[in-house]
């Protein structure tokens, strides 16, 4: 294990020559910031958003890895004080889907920083969030000696069609799609990291229910006090080392957790899914959206009368998806 | 000049310990600041000079703390000696730390303390009687030797532990003293702990207390028991510990609650808490009106907190509770039922169940072709779906997941040989799940089914090896399910009772009697298939003994008639 993390540092300085600085403002990141690091492809109308969305859960500084986009990403980035910015026209695929690059800005940047690893599409709600910054969470979790936060990914869609309802710039995608289902998740333990592996949710209903296995991971840790040494295997799937994936409590109790909610099912799913596809810069030859593009094209509905309306991260926790353990 | 003192140990966030230090003085409370040696000496001094403005607060010697070591009550010790010789109108010194915040307003403490001149606050408990210690060293800490660090040289801190307890070396405790533990925020009386720290024997007692492990929450609780007329063992610091011993942070959120403590102070404070800071720290004039004191709630809370954290809720599994095999504190949320055989026995069995007792009963969940919900739906809470696929993707975490999504509504299903097997294992290790099963009761849409008899043959004799199989395997000591097992012919004989006892068992509201008792199928030449199956070779034991005889002997008539139990 040791050897495989060595390698993951060895690969993102081998590939950090595929980043180009763009817009460095990282002198400006103070010993205790919590940042951001994210990967973007094309998602300039998804950005103004997030950033606010982040902004005002106490992030202070954010670097995104902007990935060849032709929609004008890199130049709407380039424009925030605490926004530092890189930029790839290099293959996804051959930076293994981008962990090389996101490890290499943490190690750079992050050491000694909690980070948020996140996609564009992704919201993180944590216990508490709607009372409290992001900076109570990390310095609870420095409190109680804990360097990384389970969030798992929970797909929301809207009520009809993905594409009845178009999304604007700067709109909170969860007007739009903020259903999700709370009950069809399973768990497996992965052995060689520790993680745990979760499946379900409705891509897994509607895209996988013939082929379960092959139905895409939900577990994600995202928020990590990052060290120099440590390094993401595959996504924010998995760490190394592989302590860091011990986020779950093994004797029956509860550890906290948060929830990402997935915004990927909105109007600009279908067009990104044949993009993507096209791209075949994705994982298993892209199998997961070559599902998506072809059932994508008979236009299903992910609701159901048994979905669950978002509410906030009580409910969630409730349902169990999520969980305050021990914080109060 | 009040009669009340401040000792405040420092650490981090001074500024807000600089804001609560002017907030006591402001009440003419004198403040003696100890800084933690750790905090370096550039912000330190920043730290006196912009304090330096206010007469009553000072600073005393700085020693170095550590959670769990000696520095802690050293620093208190020279806090207090330097309050105690420099101020000699204070009677009562209330040791607060940097992040604890005044609830009431400074004079409402004051008036309180003037009240009571000769009491001292410090919470003070045999160690004998009280299960408050985290790691399982209790009295141990008095008799055991702690020179490594608990937090840096955990390793080290566990193996010397260990040998000790293995050359059974034990440490002789002072004489005269009862070790005592408690909250290490206390408000000791002048005289009280002018005793202790003039006493002739200090420096034998704290060379003794210098190797006690978290000597803070035994030294002061310790020797005041020798010294104190009038102890009242409480803290007026409101202070809530995690499982693992680490105070509980308060948080904005909390102001409500803390509203409603009967204490004057609480920690720890998150130092970015600002409408804490803003609410409590305001003088008489304009402090909010306080709610009736509650603190039984602010117990549930944390209490709630703790046992999340290390029960959990029984029969989740989520990303970040995923119990081992054995520790799942319950596999599944809620009871349920299994029935195995009823719905071959009797005629539309799951409407009258569902007719009788309420519950949602399902067909046959685990059905080789899809799941079968109650009603014929397609999906059911949580969104899980009729897909077989999916369902046995992973049989348990469907079931779990099941039980889970319907919390509060009892759910029961249909089992049978022909389902998915894998189930079983589960089944057999939940203690929530009511198995009742009538065995060969398989054979019975056989009979009825048109099928030729060759197909007939090799079906029931696979049924049969599952079965038989599967009650073998339920039977094992092991099995903590609920489980009753009937033979065919043995509920054939008399139905009633054991159907009683299981809606009964399922129902609250079913006090009453049942009013209409399900319809048996009819069974006659079921002896004679049977019999042709044993002529063929193969031998149906599960359902115990049918005569050949046209009908079978509980049913006199032919058994259209409900049975009617009143």
């Amino acid at each position: 294990m040791r050897l495989r993390r060595k390698r993951r540092i060895i690969r993102c300085l081998r590939r950090s020559k595929d980043l180009v600085s763009v817009r460095n403002n990282t002198a400006a990141i103070k010993p205790n910031d919590v940042l951001l690091v994210s990967t973007v492809r094309n998602e300039k109308i998804r950005l103004p958003y997030f950033l606010r969305y982040y902004r005002d859960l106490g992030i202070d500084h954010f670097l995104f890895i902007d990935n060849d986009s032709d929609d004008g990403t890199l130049e709407f980035l380039g424009s925030h004080p605490d926004v530092s910015v890189w930029y790839s026209n290099k293959s996804y695929k051959r930076a293994t889907y981008g962990v090389d690059w996101t490890n290499y800005l943490l190690r750079t940047y992050a050491h000694g920083h909690w980070t948020l690893t996140i996609d564009p599409d992704e919201f993180l709600v944590y216990p508490f969030c709607d009372s409290r910054p992001v900076q109570a969470l990390t310095d609870w979790l420095d409190n109680i000696g804990v360097r990384s936060f389970s969030s798992m990914l929970v797909d929301v869609y809207p009520k009809g069609r993905i594409d009845e309802t178009p999304y604007r710039e700067g709109q909170n995608p969860l007007e739009i799609a903020n259903w999700f289902d709370s009950g069809n998740y399973t768990i497996s333990k992965n052995h060689a990291y520790g993680n745990l592996w979760i499946q379900g949710g409705p891509r897994c209903r509607m895209f996988f229910s013939d082929n379960p296995k092959k139905a895409p991971a939900l577990n994600k840790i995202p928020l990590v006090r990052w060290d120099r040494r440590y390094a993401y295997v595959s996504s924010t799937h998995a760490l190394l080392p592989r302590g860091l994936n011990q986020v779950y409590d093994e004797t029956g109790g509860e550890k906290a957790s948060g929830v990402l909610l997935h915004t990927k099912l909105i109007d600009t799913f279908s067009a990104k899914a044949e993009e993507e596809l096209a791209r075949n810069q994705h994982y298993a030859a892209s199998s997961e959206y070559k599902a998506y593009a072809q059932k994508l094209r008979e236009q299903p509905v992910f609701w159901s009368k048994w979905s669950e309306k978002y509410i906030n991260w009580r409910q969630l926790e409730i349902l169990g998806l999520m969980s305050k353990g021990n914080w109060a | 000049m009040s009669a009340v003192g401040v000792v405040m140990l420092v650490h981090t966030a001074l500024e807000r310990a600089e804001q609560v230090a002017r907030h006591w003085t402001a009440s003419g409370c004198p403040v003696v600041i100890h800084v933690d040696r750790n905090v370096p000496k550039i912000i330190n001094d920043a730290f006196v000079r912009s304090c330096a403005s206010d007469p009553l607060i000072t600073f005393s010697q700085r020693h170095r703390c550590e959670w769990g070591g000696w520095g802690i009550v050293a620093a208190s010790q020279s806090a207090s000696e330097q309050l105690l010789e420099n101020y000699p109108d204070v009677r009562h010194v209330y040791l607060a730390s940097g992040s604890c915040l005044p609830l009431r307003p400074v004079r409402e403490l004051i008036d309180y303390l003037d009240a009571r001149p000769h009491t001292d606050f410090i919470e003070s408990a045999a160690t004998a009687d009280v299960p408050w210690t985290v790691g399982g060293l209790d009295h141990e800490r008095f008799t055991l030797r702690f020179p490594f660090s608990w937090k840096r040289q955990r390793k080290l801190f566990d193996a010397y532990v260990r040998l000790q307890r293995r050359l059974r070396v034990r440490r002789r405790i002072p004489e005269g003293l009862v070790p005592h533990m408690g909250s290490q925020w206390w408000c000791l009386t002048r005289q009280t702990l002018s005793a202790i720290l003039q006493d002739p024997r200090r420096k034998t007692y704290d060379r003794y207390f210098r190797r006690v492990w978290i000597p803070d929450e035994s030294y002061y609780q310790t020797l005041a028991r020798l010294y104190s007329a009038n102890i009242e063992s409480r803290s007026l610091t409101l202070s809530k510990f995690d499982y693992q011993g680490k105070p509980h942070v308060f948080y904005d959120d909390h102001l409500q609650l803390l509203r409603r403590s009967d204490c004057f102070v609480a920690r720890k404070i998150w130092p970015r808490a600002d409408r804490l800071y803003q609410a409590f720290m305001t003088d008489e004039a304009h402090a909010m009106k306080r709610a009736e004191p509650n603190p039984g709630k602010i117990d549930r809370v944390f209490g709630k907190a703790v046992e999340r954290r290390t029960r959990g809720r029984p029969g989740l599994c989520m990303q970040s509770r995923f119990p081992r095999k054995g520790h799942e504190n319950g596999l599944t949320a809620q009871p349920y039922s299994v029935f195995q055989g009823f719905s071959d026995l009797f005629e539309d069995f799951e409407r009258w169940l569902n007719k009788t007792t309420g519950a949602r009963v399902h067909g046959h969940l685990f059905g080789p072709d899809r799941v079968a919900f109650a009603g014929g739906d397609t999906m059911i809470n949580g969104v899980l779906t009729d897909s077989a696929g999916l369902r046995d993707y992973d049989p348990a975490a469907f079931l779990t997941n099941l039980i889970w999504n319907t919390r509060g509504e009892r759910q029961c299903f249909q089992f049978g040989p022909a389902d998915n097997q894998k189930i079983n294992d589960m089944l057999a290790r939940d203690s929530n799940a009511r198995i009742s099963i009538i065995t060969g009761a398989w054979a019975v849409p056989l009979f009825r089914s048109n099928r030729s008899f060759g197909d007939l043959r090799k079906e029931a004799a696979h049924l049969q090896r599952i079965e038989s199989k599967q009650i073998d395997f339920l039977r094992t000591e092991k099995t903590k399910a609920r489980l009753q097992i009937w033979s065919m012919a043995e509920f054939v004989e008399s139905p009633m009772e054991p159907i009683q006892a299981l809606i009964d068992e399922i129902g609250p509201a079913s006090a009453r009697h049942l009013s209409e008792a399900p319809t048996m199928v009819d069974l006659t030449g079921f002896g004679q298939f049977l019999q042709n199956l044993k002529n063929q070779g193969m031998h149906p034991y599960l359902m115990g003994d049918f005569p050949v005889e046209k009908q079978p002997p509980a049913q006199s008539k032919p058994a259209r008639k409900p049975y009617l139990v009143r």
